[in-house]
């Protein structure tokens, strides 16, 4: 049985919540195991970085820290988190007063960081770790005729590339396609969906949130699948706003783990599929069993 | 309309800044930018911007700092990367960026009441208090100093969150929150000294 450390992030237990109930699902389904991370800290995301950067590793660094005692490998689904502790593993290699800033910030607090933890994305333990093979055993109900925009957003592969394509990563593809699902070509998969700008400058991240969901319907997708939080909630929650302001669009976005779990044969509930602001239950009700 | 001079004259570089822009993480090598354009193209903010990325780095790296600190440009990123991995120069623009935001809150030149600063200040203030991010709190906070009335019409889709359980009413704290205030205040200390 594969065992990782499990590092959830805020998001996962905020507006994230079905990205962690379907990830644990199909996980489980997969018989991999996840124990969480003990007393994990928020990883600074983007918004730290803005105030002070060392700090922002800082605090990355502590997860890391704690991370090393268990000797396994440290699973981050958000794409903010993953990013931060990669690059802050890459920092404290390639910047001495980093390292040696971080050193007398872990001393203080009783804590030691060799620098030895791996951080994996769960697109990467599922294609290279798991396989495709067993994925496909795990099959009760395959998507056929359902047609997917595979959306990975940005940080998951920018800076650095460290399981997948740069321009076009291709895991989620694959994924989806095991499971029976017929993935669209989508050019825009990397790009970004505004992160906080709906947030600080409405305009400017409506017209991005617009530009991906045009794109997709363009390309003739029923559904847009996510990896990250934070494009998850921009494109589901703020469409009914960028289709008043820009022309009417209606695109359920889901995260790829709840459409691995439909395959799966969990129910539209256990996949958190009933937290979405637009709907992706109806669209997806003759894949999901009658009941739990 | 007000007429200005689009033309900068060398009098008004700021060798100083120049100087610190060639110093910050990921801005070592901005003296090699050959202006190719490739970090402007690929931005998916760029086109509003007051300076693209490409008039940014090469007006920072001159000195113009009044121009660079003040631009919108700046609070426009939204790290997405792009910028840095076309580079054929290998300049990390979006570390640049950071720093130049950083810059800018510390000498208090971003714009007034906008709510970038505000916003990660207060994301900020919270993980040293909370060690953890409640992001229905985070947002709340950052609209009642920004824009009151804004919060008003976020309430629809307040209630879509709560109803859908998405939005956490008790905020996230971790358990050691008095270990993560030691080892960031030891950081604090030490980065002083070190000048990082």
């Amino acid at each position: 049985m594969k065992r990782y450390l499990y590092y959830p992030g805020c998001s996962l237990r905020g507006t994230g919540k079905a990205y962690e109930e379907s990830l644990l699902a199909v996980f489980k389904a997969l018989e991999i195991e996840l124990e969480e991370l003990e007393d994990w800290n928020c990883c600074g995301a983007t918004a730290y970085m803005a105030i002070d950067e060392v700090s922002s590793f800082a605090l990355a660094g502590r997860n890391l820290a704690i991370a090393e005692k268990k000797n396994l490998d440290l699973l981050a689904p958000c794409s903010a988190c993953f990013l931060v502790l990669n690059k802050t593993q890459r920092y404290i290699k390639e910047y001495p007063k980093v390292a040696e800033t971080l050193e007398h910030g872990f001393k203080a607090a009783g804590l030691t960081y060799k620098g030895t933890v791996k951080v994996r994305h769960p697109l990467d333990v599922l294609i290279n770790d798991i396989g495709l093979e067993k994925i496909k055993a795990c099959i009760k109900r395959p998507l056929t005729g359902l047609k997917v925009a595979p959306y990975y957003g940005c940080q998951i592969v920018r800076p650095y590339a460290t399981f997948d394509l740069m321009y076009y990563p291709v895991t989620m593809d694959k994924l989806l396609r095991a499971v029976g699902a017929e993935v669209v070509d989508y050019p825009l998969k990397t790009r970004c969906c505004g992160g906080s700008q709906k947030g600080t400058l409405p305009e400017v991240g409506l017209s991005l949130i617009h530009i991906l969901l045009k794109e997709a319907r363009r390309r003739e997708a029923q559904i847009v699948s996510t990896i990250c939080p934070l494009c998850q909630f921009n494109l589901d929650a703020f469409q009914d706003e960028a289709s008043k302001k820009y022309g009417e669009i209606s695109m359920p976005v889901v995260y790829f783990t709840q459409l691995l779990g439909l395959a799966f044969g969990f129910s539209a509930k256990e996949l958190g599929l009933e937290r979405n602001i637009v709907a992706a239950k109806q669209m997806l009700a003759k894949y999901a069993p009658a009941a739990a | 309309m007000a007429v200005k001079s689009l033309i900068k004259y060398e009098i008004e570089r700021d060798p100083v800044f120049a100087k610190w822009v060639t110093g910050v993480m990921g801005g070592e090598r901005i003296r090699n930018c050959i202006q190719c354009g490739l970090c402007s193209a690929s931005c998916p903010l760029s086109p509003y911007m007051d300076l693209t990325p490409r008039r940014l780095i090469h007006m920072a790296r001159e000195g113009f700092k009044k121009d660079v600190l003040e631009s919108f440009t700046i609070w426009l990123c939204t790290s997405c990367y792009s910028c840095t991995v076309e580079c054929p120069r290998r300049i990390r623009v979006t570390d640049v960026m950071y720093a130049l935001k950083r810059r800018a809150i510390e000498d208090g030149v971003y714009p007034r009441r906008f709510p970038i600063p505000v916003l990660a200040s207060e994301f900020g203030d919270m993980i040293r208090r909370n060690g953890r991010v409640t992001e229905s709190w985070l947002v709340t906070k950052v609209f009642l100093k920004t824009a009151i009335l804004r919060l008003v019409g976020m309430t629809k889709l307040g209630t879509k969150l709560l109803l859908t359980g998405r939005m956490g009413i008790v905020p996230e704290s971790i358990r050691n929150r008095k270990e993560l205030q030691i080892m960031l205040d030891a950081v604090e200390a030490h980065k002083k000294e070190v000048a990082v």
